[in-house]
């Protein structure tokens, strides 16, 4: 049973299906809204994230489906000790396809191997996001008119980011993607991702902790959050919050096409004075997010053959 | 050192040397009643130094628990006092039950029934990473 729990489950050649299925949605709505007629999507969020949540659940009621399922871990059978593989065997009675949301790393995995039915990885913990990567990658690609030939900044907390470290991973499968690394030295990217992504593809990358000096030769930057539901002390997090804050003074330097994207939500690390900049693209990259989703609920449904 | 030579049993030969101790412990061989020598940094004429366990038992072993600590050991299985195969043991492309993730965030953190695996992710470094979470398991 084809599932998505890593970005890398999906070749190049299929992310470029996924982007010209969510492409054509845009351009073509109305030939959707019936695809899924009839299907169930169950949505399990063992942890709170309204947005990607909603989002998941709009994409299915766009294609004409329904859905099921549940927001937080106290309102699932997970609050009596049910194993997550117990939980996918359950779900898969019920509905088509799963997305799962869960603030254990593997745990979308787990259900994978002991479902019947496909299941998306809606984040897990600091691990990975693969749908958060496929809005970012539709993003770029509409922005950019292509995913190779890019030098992308990514700024913030890159070592819990999990944003980050799949998005990386996707981009480091195309040709002339260059990285740059703005954190504070606590944040850092971890090594394992230098080492074993970035470095094992010939990815030429920099690291900083100064996003200004670096601003000119960037085509994207991306934004992230410093999350505090990542920290075992909040000391630490309350020293780091406010890192990095990007303001229009501080875009002085940056280029005319810049493309400014965010996983969102954020706290303060965008200022809303640059929500009207034309580079500003997260609340863009939101509502792609959603098109992605649906392609690739499209995809899997059909592989499955339950469409 | 004198090291009596087994009858029946297992032979492994070809430990970088210090690893025998580690190779003991994965194997679970302190849970064995027969003869188990473990000889350290014997004069090798390929490797210097080397360690080898010599197990006097026709017991089952794990090869692939050598494979991901040694690749390259040899094991001799010795039937009557005789050499009846020699193999060399390559790195397994994943291994159960041996090395358990340690990661706070793993899924098998919680989930006590899980089966531990690791799996080989870079056969030129020897790189192990966790199934689930990805964590480094080497």
């Amino acid at each position: 049973m084809r599932s998505l729990i890593d970005i890398l489950d999906f070749s190049v050649d299929e992310l470029q299906e996924l982007i010209d299925t969510a492409n054509d949605i845009i351009a073509h709505p109305e030939s959707y809204s019936e695809r899924c007629r009839g299907r169930k999507l169950a949505t399990l969020f063992f942890e709170p994230s309204t947005r990607t949540r909603l989002s998941f659940e709009a994409a299915m009621y766009e294609l004409g489906g329904n859905v099921i399922g549940f927001a937080e871990a106290k309102s699932s059978s997970a609050a009596k000790g049910e194993s997550v593989a117990d939980t996918a065997r359950v779900i898969s009675c019920y509905a088509d396809i799963i997305a799962m949301r869960h603030p254990k790393e593997g745990a979308p995995l787990v259900a994978a191997m002991n479902a019947s039915i496909p299941v998306i990885n809606a984040g897990d913990g600091g691990h990975n996001h693969p749908t958060q990567t496929l809005a970012d990658l539709l993003t770029i690609y509409r922005e950019k008119g292509r995913l190779d030939h890019l030098t992308v900044g990514f700024c913030g907390d890159l070592k819990f980011g999990r944003t980050v470290h799949s998005l990386i991973n996707a981009l480091s499968r195309y040709e002339g993607i260059k990285v740059v690394l703005i954190s504070p030295e606590e944040l850092k990217l971890p090594s394992y991702v230098k080492k074993d992504v970035l470095a094992a593809n010939n990815i030429p990358y920099v690291q900083t902790t100064d996003l200004e000096s670096v601003m000119p030769e960037l085509d994207i930057l991306y934004m992230t959050r410093v999350q505090r539901e990542r920290f075992f002390n909040e000391e630490d997090y309350l020293r780091l919050k406010d890192s990095y804050i990007l303001t229009p003074e501080r875009l002085w330097n940056a280029k005319e096409d810049l493309s400014i994207l965010h996983p969102l939500p954020r706290v303060n690390e965008i200022s809303v004075a640059i929500d009207d900049d034309p580079r500003a693209c997260y609340f863009k990259q939101v509502l792609y997010g959603k098109y992605m989703r649906m392609a690739l609920i499209l995809k899997l449904l059909k592989e499955a053959g339950r469409i | 050192m004198n090291i009596d030579s087994i009858q029946n049993g297992i032979v492994i030969d070809h430990i970088t040397a210090g690893q025998g101790m580690r190779l003991y412990d994965l194997l679970g061989l302190e849970k064995l009643d027969c003869s188990v020598a473990i000889i350290k940094n014997v004069v090798s004429g390929k490797m210097g130094k080397k360690d080898i366990i010599k197990i006097d038992s026709g017991i089952h072993v794990n090869f692939d628990v050598i494979g991901y600590v040694d690749p390259g050991a040899t094991v001799n299985i010795i039937r009557d006092g005789k050499l009846v195969e020699k193999r060399t043991i390559d790195m397994p492309e994943t291994l159960t039950n041996v090395i358990f993730c340690k990661n706070p965030r793993c899924i098998t953190s919680t989930e006590q029934e899980l089966k531990h695996v690791v799996k080989l992710t870079d056969r030129k470094n020897k790189v192990y990473r966790c199934l689930y979470c990805e964590t480094k398991a080497n």
